[in-house]
């Protein structure tokens, strides 16, 4: 895959993005029987990762390479996919039906009939002084991890920016080598966005244990560095935290120039119905890169940053384009490894009215239960899989489970499915 | 390189030779065998690589983790004395030859 390749003059479906929505959008029209020509164009030099590893196995040194690889170049060769990596496009023309052509940076062009983009997100930066200095890092592409890993081996004292799961995945990494490791968080509590206090409690009180400290509540007012190189935080009140090596983990801005370029509707992602359908009928796109329907609040969009929805929403796409029935809507889930903890998270939280929390005596685990007039709408675990499992099964069956009942951590939740009233 | 034979729901059969040291569900999703969903990517945080163990390789594979056992229980295919994730099962040449069938539901 070294050898630079040109592009064939015209394919069936051009898949812009070659992560995990791309992906499943070629492999999926496959398995349905798609028989027209499927390109790949990707714009990271690397064949099709797994990005969630980056920030945990990768990151800590137990996962390779090789185990990042989505799929082998056999699999790409004998499902007729053609990849292109390193490969970004600068430009797309398309007519009323969708088809139309892309054109390369370099000047390749190639006429497809069908585009979906899958161009994924990248790395939010900060708007102040020294976030462009060495030894401030964000964690996105597998680059970055790369940089970071190299980074970590080296590093004393590590300063995070952002106690979201990235933030979070990154300082659990920096505390297991014995790093000192300060988050810095603009909120005043974990994950602040996404879960509900309690579990923000119990993780703050673990990344405590392991020796993390936090400054909550806390803006960051710039980045000090000498000679080009970091060597301080500099936070709002005026207080200096030492760091030479600070990892910037403040969310993701979705890849969405090309779908403006189109004229498609943009709204923070490119706004996607259900079948991965985006403003322009004969257009799809998938993955990071877009923004649906918020399952519980009307009139908001959401983006669903995770493996899940990629895949879910590139199965969409791929029966969409292939003409045959969309698959069955899937529960939105997502987890997360912190040294010997494992969030499992189902369904979407925001717009929950109430929770309820389940704990062992031990301590050592916790799920939160989310409710929407009285309905479980989703729940966040920590090591309480067969909690997560549950909550899965009955979001799948449209299902709840009682809130008072399932205050009792030792009963089994999957005892207490019941249909929604 | 050892290999792994796989029985796949819509009843296709899949030879797959895998690293040592790689999991019977990376080597099976890398190479795009049907049924095998493993979503997490072997963080063992789905239970969507379930496998049923064929008998002559049920103790070479090893025992079943705590986390596993958990995931396994309510995993959405009925749970055997066979049923693994394969995601948790590393390739090695003593498990040479070894034959799983997927799941029929992940």
């Amino acid at each position: 895959m070294s050898e630079p390749q040109n592009l064939p003059a015209r394919t069936g479906v051009l898949v812009v993005g070659a992560g995990e929505a791309g992906v499943r959008v070629a492999a999926s029209l496959r398995e349905l029987g798609h028989d027209e020509p499927i390109l790949l164009l990707g714009d990271e030099p690397h064949p099709p990762y797994q990005r969630p590893p980056l920030s945990k196995a990768f990151l800590d040194g137990t996962t390779d390479h090789d185990t990042l690889a989505l799929r082998t170049p056999d699999f790409f060769r004998e499902a007729r996919i053609e990849v292109r990596t390193g490969r970004p496009v600068a430009d797309l023309e398309i007519d009323d039906s969708g088809a139309g052509s892309a054109r390369c940076a370099g000047g390749d062009t190639v006429a497809f009939d069908h585009l979906v983009l899958a161009t994924g997100a990248r790395a939010r930066t900060l708007p102040i002084g020294g976030a462009d200095l060495d030894g401030v890092c964000t964690l996105r592409s597998l680059h970055d991890a790369e940089t970071l890993r190299a980074r970590l081996a080296r590093a004393h004292r590590v300063v995070v920016l952002g106690a979201g799961y990235i933030g979070l995945e990154a300082a659990a990494v920096a505390s297991a080598r014995g790093l000192d490791t300060t988050v810095v968080e603009r909120e005043n509590r974990l994950l602040s966005r996404v879960s509900a206090a309690p579990l923000s409690e119990f993780l703050l009180d673990r990344h405590r244990a392991w020796g993390v400290r936090f400054e909550l509540d806390t803006e960051v007012r710039e980045i000090v560095g000498d000679s080009g190189r970091v060597q301080a935080v500099k936070l709002a009140d005026g207080r200096e935290l030492p760091a030479d090596l600070v990892v910037v983990g403040v969310g993701a801005v979705p890849g969405t120039e090309l779908a403006e370029k189109l004229g498609l509707e943009v709204r923070r992602g490119i706004v996607v119905d259900t079948a991965g359908r985006t403003s322009h009928r004969g257009v799809f796109a998938a993955g990071d890169c877009t923004v649906l329907p918020h399952p519980h609040l009307s009139d908001e969009l959401l983006g669903v940053e995770s493996v899940q929805n990629a895949n879910d929403q590139a199965r969409a796409v791929a029966a969409a384009v292939a003409g045959v029935a969309p698959p069955p809507p899937a529960v939105p889930w997502f987890w997360s490894d912190q040294r010997d903890l494992k969030l499992q998270i189902a369904g979407i939280s925001s717009g929950h009215d109430s929770y309820v929390v389940r704990s062992s005596s031990s301590g050592n685990d916790v799920t939160v239960l989310y409710y929407r007039e009285g309905a479980l709408i989703a729940s966040e675990s920590v090591n309480r899989p067969k909690d997560f499992m549950a909550v899965k099964r009955a979001l799948g069956k449209d299902r709840t489970i009682p809130p008072t009942a399932a205050a009792d951590p030792d009963t089994l939740l999957k005892d207490l499915i019941i249909d929604r009233t | 390189m050892p290999k792994i034979v796989f029985n796949s729901p819509d009843g296709s059969q899949h030879v797959v030779e895998a690293r040592n040291g790689s999991s019977i569900m990376e080597a099976g999703t890398r190479a795009g065998v049907p049924g095998i969903v493993a979503e997490c990517g072997g963080a063992l945080a789905c239970a969507t690589c379930h496998v049923y163990v064929a008998d002559p390789f049920r103790d070479a594979v090893g025992e079943v983790g705590d986390f596993e056992d958990e995931m396994l229980d309510d995993a959405e295919a009925e749970r055997t004395a066979a049923s693994r994730l394969s995601c948790q099962i590393p390739m090695t040449d003593e498990l040479d030859g070894v034959e799983v069938t997927v799941a029929p539901e992940q």
